[in-house]
Order: structure tokens, then sequence, then C-alpha cells
């Protein structure tokens, strides 16, 4: 019987120190990589990072001001246009095809698009817009961004709009409004925290994409705020300057890498205590 | 009350409306509501498609004069002439082998935080240390891959790979697959720092599957005597087990089409080797490195080589989403 306890005890705490040694090896694992991200970074991080464009190689100094610019000025292009659209599908699967079939094969599809390679989506923008169009451009890289925006949207504003009660719904109905009002006027006010949460994680989502834009806006040593003409970004900016020697460009990449990942970390931060507000009540 | 009292006075004052007119105007703003969400619903599927199609089209020229040979072909030519051979094995390879490697890392780490925090941990500590995984899981993948290469790379090539190297030196079939010279760019690198960067991405899946299980079965077990692992072999295990199942598989589709993580200590070499610290390359890497160079049929086979990722991480993607639509379905039954 007690060599039963025994083993049992000793199995239990073998498991025990495993889970354990699992868990610091992971979370000290990627503290790690935060730790010499922010290290690294933070040296280059100089007030010339946001007034100078990128350098060519073998030159000291510059920063890396278009790549921002071209970064900003993409991600809110394919923020604006993905939000819409995500928005209104995301509203008729919880609104008007609640119970249409139609929904589970959407719901489905997007749930794939969520998922798939982003790679695959910049092929898809190369075939369908770059070629089209003739040649790389600020925005193919803009509609590559919201093609990844849309799924993200669709899905959480379907959550939020399923987790509005319905007797919100009935009660505006039974005063005579049209469905249309229904949802712009009660369903859409009483879910605007978790809709505002998945704009933003969708743009967290988008702000350090590099491999849709790869082969959609290319990028560019230099000022370029043309749409129709390659432009410079942050991610392949990065990109460029990792595969390359010059120890400059080593801790511009550095730099920038370090200025993506804490505008990804506080955008998702935002976006949790936006959508955290909302429990207490 | 005073308000509700007043309200009908001052609509009664204000002149007559058209009644008519503005029913029609909110008949109409109702229909082309109802109708722009659902052209955005559809858009959706549109996009799918999209994709399917283009990159059937662009992949057209290389299916036409490769076939099913390029699938077996492991040469990547794409300079000779008149026509260049092309092969995808490599890069197949390649996918296969650093997802594969990554997921038997992340796997068992990660379950191992998941349980970590469903029942090791300290209430105060559970919370915080579960959004700080979750926040890890949003960082861009081009910051692993950065990291892998100026930092991990660098460090395996000089202390770990020689020491395992040596140390299976006179094993057979062992030798072959960790032979070397070590080097900072090799396969088993880029399966490392890929399952780093699933780590989050399972442990936060698994969390959320393992905090479907109703509590009064847990405690049930425990009352009965059960200790931690038995409780989490046979409860909360069986009970999650195609949830966990799914998450796993969503990671793996994860783990097949990463770019950013790989591309850069990947090594990009067409040429299977059996060591794993040799270079390679993967479909996304190939792609990523060559794709904003090539032109004719060069270009049309990463297309197809984009095709066949598609294909792959939909079957993955597809069985994962159907096996997590039954957990919840269980969970709201």
């Amino acid at each position: 019987m007690n060599s039963i306890y025994a083993s049992r005890r000793r199995s239990d705490k073998i498991i025990k120190v495993l889970c354990y040694a699992a868990a610091i090896f992971g979370v000290g694992w990627l503290c790690l990589i935060l730790y010499t991200l922010l290290v690294n970074g933070l040296v280059g991080l100089h007030p010339r990072i946001f007034t100078q464009m990128t350098p060519p190689p073998g030159v000291q100094d510059g920063g890396l001001l278009n790549a921002i610019v071209g970064s900003l000025i993409m991600t809110s292009i394919g923020v604006a246009i993905g939000t819409p659209l995500g928005l209104f599908a995301g509203t008729w699967l919880a609104e008007y095809g609640r119970y249409s079939k139609l929904t589970g094969v959407i719901r489905f599809v997007n749930d794939i698009l969520l998922s798939a390679p982003s790679i695959i989506i910049g092929l898809f923008v190369y075939g369908a817009i770059v070629v089209p169009m003739g040649g790389f451009s600020g925005i193919a890289g803009s509609i590559a961004l919201a093609v990844i925006v849309i799924p993200v949207v669709v899905r959480t504003t379907e959550d939020m709009l399923n987790l509005v009660p319905n007797h919100l719904r009935e009660a505006a109905s039974a005063l005579g409004m049209p469905r249309a009002y229904v949802i712009t006027k009660v369903s859409y006010s009483a879910a605007r925290a978790g809709l505002i949460t998945g704009v933003l994680l969708a743009t967290a989502r988008v702000a350090g994409e590099t491999a849709p834009l790869l082969f959609t806006a290319l990028s560019n040593q230099f000022w370029s705020v043309n749409l129709t003409s390659t432009m410079a970004n942050l991610p392949v900016t990065i990109n460029n300057f990792v595969n390359n020697p010059d120890p400059n460009w080593k801790q511009l990449a550095w730099t920038g890498a370090l200025l993506i990942t804490v505008t990804v970390l506080s955008l998702n931060i935002i976006a949790r205590t936006l959508g955290a507000e909302r429990k207490p009540k | 009350m005073t308000d509700m009292a007043l309200e009908p006075a001052r609509a009664a004052a204000e002149p007559a409306f058209d009644r008519a007119r503005a029913l029609s105007a909110f008949k109409l703003g109702d229909r082309t509501f109802y109708w722009v969400t659902r052209v955005s619903a559809l858009f959706v599927l549109i996009i799918l498609g999209g994709i399917i199609l283009s990159l059937i089209i662009g992949a057209w020229p290389a299916i036409r004069t490769y076939g099913f040979d390029f699938l077996f072909t492991q040469r990547w030519a794409p300079s000779l002439q008149p026509t260049p051979i092309l092969g995808a094995l490599g890069p197949i390879y390649g996918t296969i082998v650093t997802s594969l490697i990554a997921m038997a890392i992340a796997i068992p780490v990660g379950l191992g935080i998941a349980i970590f925090l469903t029942e090791l941990c300290p209430m105060p500590l559970r919370q915080p240390i579960a959004v700080a995984i979750e926040l890890l899981a949003g960082i861009p993948s081009i910051i692993y891959g950065m990291w892998g290469f100026f930092v991990l790379g660098p460090f395996l090539a000089d202390h770990f790979e020689p020491a395992i190297v040596s140390a299976f030196e006179n094993v057979p079939i062992l030798n072959t697959i960790f032979q070397g010279p070590a080097s900072n760019l090799s396969l088993f690198n880029a399966s490392l720092v890929l399952s780093i960067m699933i780590l989050p991405f399972i442990t936060a899946i698994s969390r959320d599957v393992f905090a479907t299980v109703p509590p009064v079965l847990k405690e049930a077990a425990y009352g009965v005597g059960c200790t931690t692992w038995e409780v989490v072999r046979n409860v909360v295990l069986p009970y999650t087990r195609v949830g966990v199942i799914g998450g796993v598989m969503l990671a793996l589709g994860r783990a097949l089409g990463e770019t950013m993580a790989v591309t850069f200590i990947i090594g990009n070499s067409f040429k299977i080797s059996g060591s794993l610290f040799a270079p390679g390359t993967t479909i996304s890497a190939a792609i990523a490195s060559e794709f904003a160079e090539s032109d004719g049929l060069h270009q049309s086979a990463l297309i197809l080589l984009g095709l066949l990722l598609f294909v792959l991480t939909f079957c993955v993607l597809t069985a994962a989403r159907l096996m997590l639509r039954r957990l919840e379905r269980k969970a709201g039954a």
C-alpha cells in the first residue's frame, strides 16, 4: 500500500517539477528576447531616428523617418479600408444571418483567413494589384494589410455583437425602430468598447507585418509619400538592414524593432484595458 | 418625468412633417444597410476565392511545365537556360522538418506552462503571467527572427552545436543527423526560433481550453484523493483532448506558414542534407527571399510553392477549426 502512495507521490512531484521548469524556461526565454531587444534598441534611440531619413550603406547617423511615416500611412490606410468592411461583415453575421447556413460557411472561411500565412496574402495582392498596376506601390501594401485586418475585425465584431442582450434589440424594435437603426443606435452603442478593441487588435496585428509587404510595397531608401510608387516602411527596412553587415544599419534595425514592439505591445495593452472595462459593470 | 411630459408638447409645436417621406427614408436606409452588410459578409468569401484563383493563375505556367515532377525534384536552378529546373522537394522538406521539431519542443513546454498556470501557480501570479504570455503571442515575428539571427544563432554555433556534434560522433544515424560544421544558419536554429515563437500561442490556447473544465469535476477528483498530476491526466486532459489537439493544429498551421522568424536564419539552401545543423529552406523563406527579384517561370514556380503552402495550411487549419468547434459545442451543451 505504502509503495503505491510513494510512487503516486513521486510521479506527481516529477510532473510538478517539470511544469515549473517549463514555466521558468518558457517565460525566461521570452523575457530574454525582450531584454536583448530593449538593451540593443535603446542604445540607438536618438532624436535623429525621428528626424532623418534612412542612410545609405557605410554612412554614419541617419534615422528611420521615411520608414516610420510610410508605415504609419500604410497601416492607417489598411485599417481604414479593412475596418468598415470587417465591421459590416461581422454585423451581418451577428445581426441578420445569425441563424442562416451561410453564416456558418462565412465564419469558417473567416477563421481560415484569420490564420492563413501572411506571405500568401502578399502573393495574392501581388497577383491581384501589383501586376495589373504595373509595379510595386504603397497602395498595394495598404491593401495587403487591409486583407489581414478584415478577418480580425469580422471575428471580434461578431463576438461582441453576440454578447449584446437580445432584450435591448427587442425593446428598440417594439418602439418601431427599423432593423438598421436598432443595430446602429442600440447594438453598436452597447458593444462600442468591444468593437474598438477589435480595431485596435487588428491595428496591432498589421503594425508589425513584414511578409505581405515584401513584394507589394517593397521599400524605399528615400522620403516617399506617393502611394503609387514603392514606399518605405519599418518592417521591410528592418528586414533589409538585418541582411547587411553594415554596423550602423544593424543598430538602426534594432532600434526599429524596438519601436515596432513598443507600438504593438501598447496597442495590445490599450485594447485589453478597454475590453476589460466592460466586465465590472 | 418632466422631460417625458414635455416631449409630446414639443412635437406638436413643430411644423407638421411629411410622414410618408420620413417612413420611406427610413425604409431606404434600412434596405441599404442590410445590403451593405450582406455584401461585406460575402466579401469574406470573395477574398478566399480571390486568393485561390490568383495563386492558381500565377502558378499555371509552372504547373504546365513541371507537373507532378515539381513535388519530387530537389534541384533548384532558376537561371538555367533555356528552361530553368525547379523542384519543391527542398522547401517542402525544410517546412515539414522545422515545423515538426518546433512542435516537438513547443507542445510539451507549452502544455507544461498551461498546467502550471491552471493548477500550480499561486493565485495572484496567474493573471499577470497569463496576460504577459498573451501579449508575447502578439509580438511581430520579425522580432523573433532578428533575435535568432543576431543572438541565438551565434550562441548555438559557438557553444551548443560543436558539443552535440562531438557527443554523437560515433553513434550511427545520430552522427548523420547532427553533423558539423556548426553554422549560424541551419534548420535546427530555425526550428528553435520557431518553437519559441509558437510557445506563447500554444500556452494561451491550452490555458483557455483548460479553463473550460467544470471545477466540479476537478474538485471531485481532488476530493477522492487524486494528486495534481492524476487530476490533470485523468480529468483535465481527457475532457479537453479535442480542444488541445485543435489548438496544437492551429499552432502547426502557424509554424508551417511562418516567414520572418525563419528567413534570416535558415540559410536559404535548396539542397536537402541529412544533418539538422546544415542550412536549408522553407516554402515561405524561399518565397520571401527570392520573389521580389524573380520573373517568368521562376516567379511562377514560387507562386506554385505558395499554392502548395496554402493547401497544406488550409488542411491543417480546417482540421483544427473543426476540432475546436466540437469542444465549443460540448462546452455550450
